[in-house]
């Protein structure tokens, strides 16, 4: 029911934070994932909506919600929080625009994890 | 509404009355305007309260540059002569738009959407120009179609330039409307949880990817829009847009819900000037 759902919710999407991609993808025959893949796809994490990337050269044109990620290792020592960062924000802090991204099921949990990795090491 | 109060109503610990009003009553709809137009110029004291009908524009130079180039010769000229050739054509029954509406339809745009006592809701515009459709014989317009009603609207609100938004609420059921739609506007909603508040109030002037978020004080003095030039959003169009940019099921477009939603976001733009149609992104 759930994946349902997320089916008929990644149909309906318009504008900059869903924008066009999710076609091309599923045609392409499926190649793993990478974090940064689902990181950078704005159907997917579409972290660069509100996060720049300094040490990533191709994360252009990015948002500015929320802070850079940067040196993150360093910033968040225990991994399992920054898991838990993007796993629900609203948890640390309740008016937080960052979207519940494992909460509201818009990532799984393999996903989340791949990203995780991603941006530990940033 | 100060900071405080906007990140309490975001984290959704505090009743939307008395997060907003004073002890006892409802927060009076005049101050929820200034409270936000306060909240925003703490954060950008250097933009003029009357630049907030550009929008997103206010807030970007060039952006603004580019539109004053393009405002001077619209390229959506042709629709608007199609709307005043629809305003102008006489109902079978011989009777005008113009002998139906209030004023022969010229500044009035300000005044909608209003609560009509008699019907118990809010009103807007287009339901009122159906309501005149309607009374004379002819068909409703679909109300989010732009063909018909939008063609129309981009002329009919053109008659309004200048007149100072002005919506009312008075009494108790216009003043649940208003709430109503409050609540909607500061709500989050769908799958990636954002309020209308999140991003207009919240993150107002911040750029989401490459596209700068416009303040919500402004937001309903300029409809319908052309965006990229050539394609007539209405108002309600939009808010469903942005409802399934965060994966919300749009509410239908004349719904109570979505009429009381234009209600407390019009009322927010009292006193500044109407100009229809313009352009955008
Ligand atoms: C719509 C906006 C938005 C999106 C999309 C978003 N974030 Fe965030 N993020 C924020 C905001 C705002 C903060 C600041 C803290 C807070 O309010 O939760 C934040 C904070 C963070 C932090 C904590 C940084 C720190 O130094 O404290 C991490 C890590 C993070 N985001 C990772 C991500 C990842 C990974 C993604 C994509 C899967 C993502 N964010 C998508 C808005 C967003
Ligand atoms: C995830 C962010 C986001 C959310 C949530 C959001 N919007 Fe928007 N909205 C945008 C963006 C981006 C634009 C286009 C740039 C601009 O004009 O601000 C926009 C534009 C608009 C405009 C047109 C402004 C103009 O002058 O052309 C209106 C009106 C509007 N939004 C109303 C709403 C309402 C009402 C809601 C809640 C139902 C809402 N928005 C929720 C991002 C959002």
């Amino acid at each position: 029911m759930r994946k349902l759902h997320q089916v008929a919710m990644a149909c309906a999407i318009s504008a900059i934070m869903l924008s066009g991609t999710a076609l091309a993808q599923n045609a392409a025959p499926k190649k793993e994932e990478t974090g940064k893949d689902i990181a950078f796809n704005r159907t997917k994490g579409n972290c660069l909506a509100c996060h720049g990337m300094p040490t990533v050269p191709d994360a252009e044109s990015t948002g500015l919600y929320g802070p850079p990620l940067i040196a993150m290792s360093a910033r968040f020592p225990d991994k399992a929080k920054l898991r838990a960062q993007i796993w629900d924000a609203t948890a640390f802090n309740p008016a937080s625009s960052m979207i519940p991204f494992g909460k509201h099921g818009v990532l799984t949990e393999e996903e989340i994890d791949k990203v995780t990795d991603f941006v530990y090491g940033l | 509404m100060r900071q405080q109060i906007i990140t309490k109503l975001l984290a959704g610990v505090a009743g939307l009355g008395l997060a907003l009003g004073a002890v006892g009553a409802y927060a009076s709809p005049e101050s929820d305007r200034q409270e936000l137009i306060k909240y925003y110029q703490s954060k950008y004291p250097n933009i003029k309260i009357d630049d907030y009908v550009y929008g997103a524009l206010a807030f970007d130079e060039d952006s603004k540059a580019q539109y004053d180039a393009i405002m001077e010769f619209p390229p959506y000229e042709a629709d608007i002569d199609a709307g005043r050739k629809l305003w102008e054509t006489p109902f079978k029954n011989g009777k005008t738009y113009a002998s139906c509406l209030p004023n022969g339809g010229k500044n009035i745009a300000g005044n909608y959407p209003m609560f009509d006592e008699a019907k118990g809701k809010v009103v807007t515009l287009n339901d009122a120009i159906n309501d005149c459709r309607t009374a004379n014989g002819e068909e409703a317009y679909k109300l989010g179609d732009k063909n018909t009603m939008g063609k129309l609207t981009a002329y009919m609100r053109t008659l309004s330039d200048g007149m100072l938004m002005n919506v009312k609420v008075q009494g108790p059921k216009a003043m649940a409307a208003y709430e109503d739609g409050k609540k909607s506007f500061f709500t989050r909603k769908g799958q990636l949880n954002f309020a209308c508040a999140s991003c207009h109030v919240q993150n107002a002037g911040t750029r989401l990817r490459s596209e700068l978020i416009s303040p919500a004080v402004g937001h309903t003095v300029h409809w319908p829009v052309f965006r990229g030039g050539d394609n007539l959003v209405m108002l309600q169009n939009r808010y469903e847009g942005c409802f399934k940019q965060v994966r919300a099921v749009p509410p239908a477009i004349g719904s109570t819900t979505m009429n009381n939603l234009e209600y407390f976001h019009s009322s927010l733009s009292n006193g500044l000037p109407m100009k229809a149609s313009v352009f955008r992104k």
